[in-house]
């Protein structure tokens, strides 16, 4: 079969908010989803006891954990308010133009706000 | 032109065979997980640095129990569903496409056996 170049052309196609929040939204979902993992084994070393519970909380508080925990935070504050934002498209709100402008934008400061009270609170 | 016939139209299933079901279960696990994960969030990155025994306590809590089967139940329900499409949209390969299915499939529910059956044996 011949190749044909495949719409929507990726590769000179401008970047827009509304093109970028709608692939974070899937790249954060994968990465949520890596994070479930961890949460699990998290859970499962509390069950198996102190040592292996410990060893698991050494690297969790580590620099690079910290930092692996406070970007998992911002994938799953984002991927929830850009989730409500689609349960709200789904019922039929918000499909003008300027709201989806607007949801997006309160959306990144939104995830950012949890995140931030998340740590810091 | 219909391009459908008659016995699939009132079926109503579409070329998936199943209908809505997956979207509709996804939307209702969506729905689910937004207090679930506010409250995982909020409650459980105060718990990251302290003691076992502390840990431990908590999650025996049976409120706290609760919330964490409910929360990785819906959340490793709901990232098998997302996951799925992602997968689907993106491998084009049918062998390949059919493995990763499998694979993700596969671990989510290894994982979320994990989680749950660790809050219960903490818990009970």
């Amino acid at each position: 079969m011949r190749t044909r170049p495949l719409s929507p052309h990726l590769q000179v196609y401008r970047p827009q908010i509304t093109s970028v929040l709608s692939i974070l939204h899937r790249i954060t979902g994968v990465i949520i989803a890596l994070g479930a993992i961890v949460i699990a084994l998290w859970l499962g070393s509390v069950a198996t006891g102190d040592p292996w519970y410990s060893e698991f909380s050494v690297f969790l508080n580590s620099l690079l954990g910290k930092l692996l925990l406070i970007i998992w935070t911002l994938c799953t504050a984002y991927h929830l308010c850009n989730g409500i934002r689609h349960l709200a498209w789904d019922i039929g709100y918000g499909f003008e133009i300027p709201q989806v402008y607007r949801t997006g934008k309160l959306v990144l400061v939104f995830a950012i706000v949890i995140t931030g009270g998340v740590w810091l609170l | 032109m219909k391009l459908e016939l008659p016995l699939a139209k009132a079926k109503g299933l579409g070329t998936s065979g199943e209908g809505s079901h997956h979207w509709w279960r996804q939307r209702l696990s969506a729905l689910a997980l937004i207090p679930l994960t506010l409250w995982f969030l909020f409650s459980v990155v105060n718990q990251l640095g302290q003691e076992h025994f502390v840990v431990h306590e908590w999650i025996a809590d049976p409120f706290t129990a609760v919330f964490l089967i409910l929360y990785s139940i819906f959340m490793f329900y709901h990232a098998q569903l997302g996951l799925q499409v992602v997968i689907e949209d993106y491998v084009h390969n049918h062998g390949i496409k059919m493995a990763m299915l499998l694979f993700s499939n596969i671990v989510l529910l290894l994982f979320g056996i994990l989680a749950v059956f660790s809050v219960l044996q903490i818990a009970l």
